[in-house]
């Protein structure tokens, strides 16, 4: 719970106030394709998890993601990421997804 | 390289000077993110030769020909590909589907069956030409397609496996590969995610990822239907986020006494195998992925989910005890005995690194470099069921 604090704190902060740096930008970026990629395939053709191709990933709004990545979907395995991403994290692997950032 | 090649070809063609090598010492590293893999020696812990060429390899998973000269590795993308061990090369590839989970080798060792997501179902191969003998499309009772999961070998040339979205477990009989037989058991819960098949063969078991439970069918009395046991082992506490689906495979029994991960939960379940009832629980570091006997099972090796997946702890068996938490590198993502199990060996992915431990003393002796490793497996799962 202690360590939970200071993400929610973050989480708090304009998106722009914490854009994450660039170390964390690759640990990030190895996240995504290593341990989100452990259920939705490393080059995100899916898995277990659905498919999280640009095509599919450009067909929905930011905030449905961002939101999706954040508390998880219920009832099936995508897990809440929010102990361990920020939201600052979580903005920039949406753009990640919809191949918006390099 | 070089000398293994020469000492493969010797094997028929007596090209080199006489050096001859066999293949009950031998493993496969998966380096899953170049597509490649390493082949390794656990006499001596070192490094043979790289094979590169194997596609997506994320959760690839590996069996052996009885023979211990052949390995299976099923790749994400749908990748079959048999590789030669003592030549180090590949000697065949089926892209078979779109997007696959794992497979199976039969009890007689002639066919390979390949677990399905998309589309969801089983593939059967010749493990001699590599052709298709059977497939066998994963419909559940819903009339929708589903994905396969938990797919493992049992005895008589059987192939057990589970419908994840269906939540069914079916039995495919293959001993006559012209006339494959299908049993079906459906409602057996929700979401099967993994299985396996005890030591002996005889128990298939499932776990659920829907319920708090685990779903039992005993093999020799397939009649008597698909039971449930450890049901609300929970017992309607909130699960933690599970960052990583638990592996159910490297079960074995230590005596009566049988362990699991708990989804969702920093705990190993301990079963007993006369009852299927549970008779303890081990606190652990975190959200166990995989709770692996050592041969012998005096010890369990547990590794974790994020954000504890740099520990390993070991537990002693008479007293379930944690008796060591070690820290092998960044993300250990698996965990392989040697066959008799005086060492370990353990990829450590974030750190680029194989290491191998005494199981002992609980020290390391030895590591090697390898690309983001995930998957070791050694030749010696030739011989066991279930694997
Ligand atoms: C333990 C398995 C698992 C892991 C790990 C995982 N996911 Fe998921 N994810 C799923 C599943 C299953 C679904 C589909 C849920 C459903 O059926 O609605 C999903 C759905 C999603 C979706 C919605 C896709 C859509 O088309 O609506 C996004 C976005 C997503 N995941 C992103 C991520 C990211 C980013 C990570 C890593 C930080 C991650 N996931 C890690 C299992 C996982």
């Amino acid at each position: 719970m202690k360590r939970l604090l200071p993400l929610l704190l973050l989480a708090a902060l304009p998106a722009w106030a914490k854009e994450p740096d660039a170390a964390r930008q690759l640990q990030l970026d190895s996240m995504l394709s290593q341990d989100c990629g452990s259920c939705h395939g490393m080059t995100r053709k899916g898995g277990l998890g659905s498919p999280l191709t640009l095509d599919a990933m450009r067909a929905q709004d930011d905030e449905t993601l961002l939101y999706t990545i954040l508390e998880g979907r219920p009832g099936t395995p995508m897990p809440p990421w929010k102990m361990l991403l920020s939201e600052a994290d979580a903005r920039w692997l949406v753009r990640r997804l919809k191949g918006e950032n390099p | 390289m070089k000398r293994l090649l020469c000492a493969a070809l010797l094997l028929g063609l007596g090209a080199c000077a006489p050096q001859y090598r066999a293949t009950g010492d031998l493993g496969l590293v998966v380096e899953r993110a170049d597509g490649r893999l390493k082949l390794v020696e656990s006499t001596h812990s070192t490094a043979l030769a790289s094979i590169p060429g194997l596609g997506d390899l994320s959760h690839a998973s590996i069996v052996y020909s009885r023979d211990e000269r052949f390995a299976f590795v099923f790749g994400r993308d749908g990748g079959l590909t048999k590789v030669d061990m003592l030549r180090a090369e590949i000697a065949g590839r089926v892209v078979q589907s779109g997007n696959s989970i794992g497979g199976a080798i039969s009890q007689d060792g002639s066919l390979v069956a390949v677990a399905n997501y998309t589309p969801g179902g089983v593939k059967v191969f010749d493990t001699d030409t590599m052709e298709l003998v059977a497939d066998i499309p994963a419909i559940g009772a819903d009339g929708k397609a589903s994905k396969v999961v938990g797919l493992e070998d049992a005895p008589g040339n059987i192939f057990a496996f589970s419908l994840y979205d269906a939540g069914e477990i079916w039995l495919l009989d293959m001993k006559d590969r012209t006339k494959p037989g299908l049993r079906k058991f459906p409602h057996i819960g929700k979401q099967p995610y993994d299985a396996l098949v005890t030591e002996d063969g005889r128990y298939y078991m499932a776990g659920l990822f829907g319920e708090d439970g685990i779903a039992l069918l005993d093999l020799w009395n397939p009649d008597q239907g698909v039971r449930r046991i450890l049901d609300h082992y929970g017992r309607g506490q909130e699960a933690l986020p599970v960052y990583k689906m638990p592996h159910l495979e490297g079960w074995a029994a230590s005596g009566n006494l049988a362990f699991l991960p708990a989804i969702g939960r920093h705990e190993v379940l301990v079963v007993d195998m006369n009852t299927w009832r549970e008779v303890g629980r081990v606190p652990v570091a975190g959200q166990p992925v995989f709770a692996m006997l050592q041969p012998g099972g005096r010890r369990l090796w547990v590794n974790f989910a994020l954000p504890d997946n740099g520990k390993v702890q070991v537990v002693d068996v008479p007293s379930l005890k944690v008796i060591k938490t070690i820290e092998p590198g960044l993300a250990v993502l698996h965990m392989e005995f040697t066959p008799r199990g005086e060492r370990v060996w353990m990829s450590a992915r974030d750190s680029d690194q194989v290491s191998v431990w005494d199981t002992q003393s609980l020290e390391k002796v030895a590591e090697m470099p390898a690309t983001k490793p995930s998957g070791i497996f050694f030749t010696a799962r030739a011989h066991r069921m279930g694997l």
